[in-house]
């Protein structure tokens, strides 16, 4: 696990300095974090790695858990592809089950926090427990145009809250109380992000039977039908008619989806048996997805729907470069033709992908730019910065602060 | 070696974006909604290039002309729009005045215009700034100190003193030449730093602009 000082090569002493200065001024308030799984997913992937460091800090921060259960999770799911506007079939009988499990965890968790740090709608319901003490809201899903009865369902819960996070502007509601931008960091001394050595790479490659004699599209994401892993299959064979390539789907699933086993298989299936189609389940191998990225040609996340889209960070980090959809937090980290290009459609990526794999100066270029914005704006020290303000703000009103 | 009277303390300014609910799909809405929002949001959509590409500036230098260009395609009103000289103004309100004002004028002159209108999602979304002011450990009582200084401090910290302070708190001049002139009595150096046209400027060539005109000006007169 990285530690503080080692984000100074990267980022210059100075910004160090800065996060420091925070972390003094947040000195005697316990900040609980929490979430609904551990593993698997953006969300715990992010916590994972900046608990330890604002703890590192010297800021008092912890991470607990709520429980769930299979029936819980399937409601949340449905939940989650609501507020992601897909009109789902949710019924009475899913907000009860939500209600009791939530009932169960307000009875069962303990707060302590001063400042507590809830993120996404599972753990929502704990709000029942506030007391003094300052509560935040945390979304990481694209809400820019939920499906109504959920969004009303949770308003409810978000009212009480202190303040809410948004990972994109477009997300923004009106809401009764504060709300902040955050947008999602990567780090670049995970697992995932560091420079690899070539052995590694190179063991990698020849474990999943990959050759490097045609170039490489890839989309390296969880299996979910927001990724619109299909769509991927078919821009790839629109490509295949006038470049001969090959594509890399792989990811893992999360415990909170119980989706993930059921899209592997429809892609698998898509994929039918196309020997230049590499469909790689891989649940939570850093390295791995690392050196797949690091292999490919084009890199391509091409969403329905997207939190924010941190593989695109990912990606961009590695100067890679990246054709990816216009939706959620993906247009903050890509300026089309700048920093990569944009797509609104199968077609699109095709083209876009035609255009990078015909003119790989061109795509250098994109990828090179993408990692000086990613650099600049989208690292983890960016977003321990910004942690720590959100936590000052919840004690100055004013739009002025002098700490 | 001359010493300030009153040190020049550098502070840092860190910044959250504070989000408002609001969007605009059409220039009416823009200027309904812009006579509106606090000043910490014309101050966020002038001002948010500079922090987010320091290393270049690939867009038109504010929020506002960015949009107006690229999803409603008004592509006069989005050179217009970026072209407000903004070192010309001393507080957000005359800012703002002058932004409704471009638009406005825009729209009587070009009626077509008021017809255009974003899709959903490539709305206008106003966000505000809110500031964190944090004194630092570095204090200046000559030029070479302050040179020196400069080489070391954030680009928030550079950031603050040339924009922030000049604009949102309403002084009339940037904090470097406040302090030249008036405690070092250094008013032709003071001067030079205030003619810099910082928005036509990344963070790091300002950087570099500002200790060139101080080391010139220490060679000159051999003054540290």
């Amino acid at each position: 696990m990285a530690k503080i000082d080692d984000y100074i090569p990267i980022t210059g002493q100075s910004i160090i300095d800065d996060l420091r200065l925070l972390a003094e001024k947040l000195q005697g308030k316990v900040v609980q974090t929490i979430n609904s799984t551990a593993v698997g997913g953006g969300v715990a992937e992010i916590l994972n790695q900046m608990v330890p460091l604002l703890q590192e800090l010297g800021v008092d921060t912890h991470w607990d858990l709520i429980k769930g259960g299979m029936e819980f999770f399937d409601v949340t799911k449905k939940f989650h592809n609501a507020l992601h506007g897909r009109t789902g079939n949710i019924t009475q009988r899913d907000f009860d089950i939500f209600m009791e499990t939530s009932q169960r965890n307000v009875e069962e968790v303990n707060i302590y926090g001063d400042i507590v740090f809830i993120h996404d709608p599972q753990p929502i319901g704990l709000i029942k427990k506030k007391s003094g003490n300052k509560w935040i809201w945390r979304c990481h899903v694209d809400v820019s145009s939920p499906d109504k009865k959920v969004w009303q369902y949770l308003n409810e819960f978000i009212s009480q809250y202190d303040a809410a996070v948004f990972s994109a502007p477009s997300f923004s509601p009106i809401l009764p109380i504060r709300q902040f931008l955050i947008s999602p960091s990567i780090d670049p001394l995970s697992d995932k992000n560091r420079e690899l050595p070539a052995e590694t790479i190179k063991a990698v490659q020849d474990k999943y039977g990959i050759e490097l004699d045609k170039p490489i599209i890839s989309q390296i994401s969880r299996f979910d039908r927001l990724k619109d892993p299909v769509g991927v299959i078919d821009a790839y064979r629109l490509v295949k008619k006038y470049i001969d390539c090959q594509l890399i789907l792989a990811g893992g699933t999360a415990s909170d989806d119980p989706e993930g086993i059921e899209v592997f298989e429809e892609v698998k299936e898509q994929a039918k048996d196309d020997p230049d189609i590499h469909i790689l389940m891989m649940p939570h191998n850093n390295i791995e997805v690392n050196a797949l990225q690091r292999l490919s040609t084009v890199i391509l996340q091409k969403s329905l729907k997207e939190g924010f889209g941190l593989t695109v960070a990912e990606a961009l980090w590695k100067s890679k470069p990246v054709v990816a959809s216009n939706v959620g937090g993906i247009p903050l980290q890509i300026k089309h033709k700048y920093s990569g290009l944009l797509c609104h459609s199968v077609e699109g990526a095709a083209f876009a992908i035609k255009q990078l794999l015909n003119n790989p100066g061109y795509a250098k270029k994109l990828g090179e730019s993408g990692r000086e914005h990613i650099k600049n704006n989208y690292l983890l020290t960016r977003h321990l910065k910004e942690y720590m303000l959100l936590f000052l703000s919840l004690y100055h009103g004013e739009d002025v602060v002098y700490l | 070696m001359e010493k300030a009277k009153e040190p020049f303390k550098f502070v840092t300014r860190l910044h959250l974006t504070e989000l408002t609910g609001l969007k605009a799909s059409t220039l009416q809405e823009m200027v309904r909604i812009l006579r509106e929002v606090p000043g910490s949001c014309i101050y966020h959509h002038t001002h948010r290039f500079l922090q987010q590409h320091q290393h270049i500036s690939p867009e038109p230098p504010n929020d506002f002309a960015y949009w107006v260009t690229s999803i409603l395609v008004e592509e006069d009103l989005g050179e217009r729009l970026a072209s407000i000289d903004v070192v010309q103004f001393t507080s957000i309100r005359q800012l703002r005045e002058k932004i409704i004002k471009t638009i406005a004028n825009f729209l009587q002159t070009h009626p077509s215009a008021s017809k255009r209108f974003a899709e959903a999602g490539d709305e206008f979304y106003f966000v505000k700034s809110v500031s964190f002011i944090i004194p630092t450990k570095y204090e200046a009582t000559s030029l070479v100190e302050f040179k020196d200084i400069l080489r070391k401090i954030t680009p928030d910290s550079i950031y603050f003193h040339i924009f922030e302070s000049r604009l949102r708190l309403d002084k009339k001049e940037n904090d470097f030449s406040n302090w030249l002139e008036q405690v070092l009595q250094e008013k032709e150096l003071a001067g030079q730093i205030a003619r810099l046209d910082p928005y036509t400027h990344t963070m790091e060539e300002l950087r570099e602009a500002i200790i060139r005109l101080v080391e010139k000006r220490i060679t000159s007169n051999g003054k540290n």
